[in-house]
C-alpha cells in the first residue's frame, strides 16, 4: 500500500511540475494587461523590465478618453449586448421549444438548416448582409443594424431544444387536459423549468455580442455608434496614441467578463459544451 | 398533427424570419454575386472576373497558403495541448484545481481587440517583455512584426493562447462522461495508467476531439481579427494575410463584392472538404 502511495506522490509531483508553470504562462498576458494599464507610456516603452502594476490607471483612462470617447463606446456595447441577449433568448427558446415538444412536417428540415448553418462560414452571408443593411435599407450606424442581423444563432436553439427535450411530457399534458393554451404552457411551465439553461444561454449570448468584432466593424464606424472592441482596435494603427490608455480600455472590456466567469463558471461550461452534446 | 404543425410554426416563426432575411437570402444572394463583375455599375454577368480570378490571383494563393499553414500547425498543436490539459485538469491528484482551471479558461472570455493589444505590447520588438526575456538568456531578439516567419509564429501563438482552454473545456466534459467503473475494472486487471490512457481514454474521446477538430478547421478558415489587429492587417507585406482578411479587403475596402463572394464560396467549399476529410479519416472502421 505504501508503494502505491509513493507512486501517486511521484505522479502528483510530475503533474504539478508541468501544469503550474504552464498555468502561470497562460495568465501572464492577463496580468500584463493590468501592468500596462497602470503604467505610463514612458515606462511601457523603456528598457526597464516591467512586471508589476503601477498607479497610473486613472491618468491612462483620461488619456484614453482624450483619444476617443471610450465610455460612450462601452455604453453602446452594453446596450447592444443586453438587447441582443434578451431578443435572442426569446427567439431561440421559442424555436427550441417547437423542435423539442411538437411533431410537425418539416421538423427534420429545420434541424438540418440549423446544423448546416453551424458549419457554414460566416463570410458567405456577411457580404449580402452588409449590402442589404448598409446600402438597401440605409441602416449603417444604427442600433437595429448592430443588433438584428446577428440574431440568428444555431447554438442557442440546439441548447434550448436539449433543455426542453429532457423534460417529461406529463408536466405539460396535465395542463393541456385542463385547456391551458400552448403559449401559456411554454411561458408558465416550460420556461421556468429551463431557468438554469436560460442562465447559461444568457451568458454565452452576452459574451458573443460583447466580443463581436467583424460585424460592428463593418456596420458602425461613426464614433457615436462604435462598440468598444471596434473603437479600441481603431486606435492601434495611430501614431500619437496612448498605449497605457488602450490597455485601460482592454481591462475595462475584460474585467467584467472575468468576474462573471469566476462566479458563474458552471453556466459558462454548460454553454460552451452545449454544441458538443448532441 | 395539423394543429401541432400550426402551433410549432407559430413558435418557430420569429426565428425562421430572421433566418430567411439574414441567412437564407444572403446565401443565395452571394452565390448570385459570385458570378457578377461589380467593379462598376451596372453589375454584369462575368464569372471570369470572379471565379476566373480566384483561380489565378497570386494574392489569393498567398492568403490560401498562409491559412493552410496556420491550419496545419496551429490546429494539431492546440488540440494535442487541449487534450493533455483536459486529462491533467481531470486528475484527482491536482491541487488548487479552481485556480489552475481559471488560468486556462480565462482567455475564452477575452475579446480579440483586448488580447491583440496585450500581445502587441508583449511582443514589441524593442521594448516587449518577450524579447527582453529572449535577450536575457543570451539569444538575439526576434523581429516579431517584420520577419514573415516570426509574424506567423506570433499569430499561431496568440490563437493557441486564446482557444486552447475552449477546446479543453469541451474535451474535459467528454472525459467526465466516461464511466469511472471502466477505469476501476482496468486497474483491477493491472492495466497501467499509460495503457488506460491509450486504450480507454483516447478511443472514447475520439468523437469529442473530432468535434473540436471540425470547429477549429472552420474557425481557422475564417481567421480574421488576429492578423487584422496584431500584425497590422496581415503584415509584414502580406506574410500573415489569411483568407478571411483577403476577403475583407476585397469586399469592404475595395468594395468588389462579386469577387469577394467567389472567395467566400471558395472558403466555404474548402472548410466543408477539409472537415469531411477529417470525419472520414476519423470514422470508426467497423
Amino acid at each position: 500500500m505504501s508503494g502505491l502511495l509513493s507512486s501517486n506522490r511521484k505522479r502528483s509531483l510530475a503533474l504539478h511540475i508541468i501544469i503550474v508553470p504552464l498555468a502561470l504562462l497562460w495568465v501572464f498576458p492577463i496580468w500584463m494587461m493590468v501592468v500596462f494599464a497602470t503604467r505610463p507610456d514612458s515606462a511601457i516603452f523603456s528598457s526597464e523590465v516591467l512586471l508589476t502594476p503601477g498607479d497610473r490607471f486613472w491618468e491612462n483612462f483620461q488619456l484614453l478618453q482624450d483619444d476617443l470617447n471610450f465610455t460612450r463606446t462601452l455604453f453602446v456595447s452594453v446596450l447592444v449586448a443586453l438587447i441582443y441577449t434578451v431578443l435572442s433568448m426569446i427567439l431561440t427558446s421559442m424555436a427550441g421549444w417547437a423542435l423539442a415538444r411538437y411533431k410537425f412536417h418539416g421538423r427534420i428540415a429545420v434541424v438540418g438548416i440549423i446544423l448546416g448553418t453551424m458549419t457554414l462560414p460566416y463570410f458567405v452571408v456577411v457580404i449580402p448582409q452588409f449590402i442589404m443593411v448598409a446600402r438597401d435599407f440605409g441602416l449603417a450606424n444604427t442600433w437595429v443594424a448592430l443588433i438584428v442581423p446577428p440574431l440568428f444563432n444555431s447554438l442557442g436553439v440546439l441548447f434550448m431544444r436539449q433543455a426542453f427535450t429532457m423534460m417529461p411530457s406529463e408536466l405539460f399534458d396535465a395542463a393541456r387536459v385542463d385547456g391551458v393554451s400552448e403559449w401559456k404552457i411554454f411561458l408558465h411551465i416550460g420556461l421556468p423549468l429551463a431557468r438554469p439553461m436560460l442562465a447559461a444561454l444568457a451568458i454565452i449570448l452576452f459574451l458573443a455580442s460583447w466580443n463581436n468584432y467583424l460585424w460592428p466593424l463593418l456596420i458602425a464606424n461613426d464614433t457615436s455608434m462604435m462598440t468598444a472592441p471596434v473603437a479600441l482596435g481603431s486606435l492601434f494603427g495611430l501614431l500619437d496614441v496612448s498605449w497605457g490608455g488602450i490597455m485601460v480600455g482592454a481591462v475595462l472590456m475584460t474585467a467584467p467578463m472575468l468576474v462573471v466567469f469566476v462566479f458563474l463558471q458552471r453556466f459558462f461550461m454548460a454553454g460552451i459544451t452545449a454544441g458538443a452534446v448532441k | 398533427m395539423r394543429r401541432q404543425s400550426l402551433t410549432a410554426y407559430g413558435f418557430l416563426a420569429p426565428y425562421l424570419l430572421v433566418f430567411a432575411a439574414f441567412w437564407f437570402w444572403p446565401i443565395i444572394y452571394s452565390f448570385y454575386l459570385s458570378f457578377m463583375s461589380t467593379r462598376r455599375l451596372p453589375w454584369t454577368f462575368n464569372p471570369s472576373m470572379t471565379w476566373g480570378r480566384v483561380a489565378q490571383d497570386p494574392a489569393f494563393y498567398n492568403a490560401l497558403k498562409n491559412t493552410l499553414t496556420i491550419l496545419a500547425i496551429q490546429v494539431p498543436v492546440m488540440l494535442l495541448l487541449a487534450t493533455l490539459l483536459a486529462v491533467m485538469l481531470n486528475s484527482k491528484l491536482l491541487k488548487a484545481r479552481g485556480l489552475i482551471r481559471f488560468a486556462f479558461f480565462a482567455p475564452v472570455v477575452i475579446g480579440e481587440a483586448a488580447y491583440a493589444a496585450v500581445f502587441r505590447l508583449m511582443f514589441n520588438t524593442e521594448f516587449g517583455v518577450i524579447n527582453k526575456a529572449i535577450e536575457g538568456v543570451g539569444l538575439s531578439r526576434v523581429e516579431w512584426f517584420s520577419n514573415p516567419d516570426a509574424a506567423m509564429a506570433l499569430i499561431i501563438l496568440a490563437v493557441t493562447w486564446r482557444w486552447v482552454g475552449y477546446n479543453a473545456i469541451i474535451i474535459l466534459s467528454g472525459l467526465q462522461s466516461i464511466p469511472q467503473d471502466v477505469y476501476e475494472a482496468a486497474t483491477l486487471d493491472r492495466v497501467s495508467p499509460r495503457q488506460q490512457f491509450f486504450y480507454i481514454t483516447l478511443p472514447l474521446l475520439k468523437p469529442v476531439i473530432l468535434f473540436c477538430l471540425v470547429l477549429s478547421v472552420i474557425g481557422s478558415m475564417q481567421l480574421f481579427a488576429e492578423p487584422y489587429l496584431i500584425t497590422n492587417v496581415g503584415g509584414p507585406g502580406g506574410a500573415t494575410e489569411t483568407l478571411g482578411l483577403y476577403l475583407y479587403r476585397q469586399a469592404f475596402l475595395n468594395l468588389n463584392f462579386g469577387y469577394a463572394s467567389a472567395v467566400a464560396y471558395t472558403i466555404a467549399a474548402l472548410a466543408v472538404t477539409i472537415s469531411a476529410l477529417n470525419l472520414w479519416f476519423g470514422r470508426d472502421k467497423t
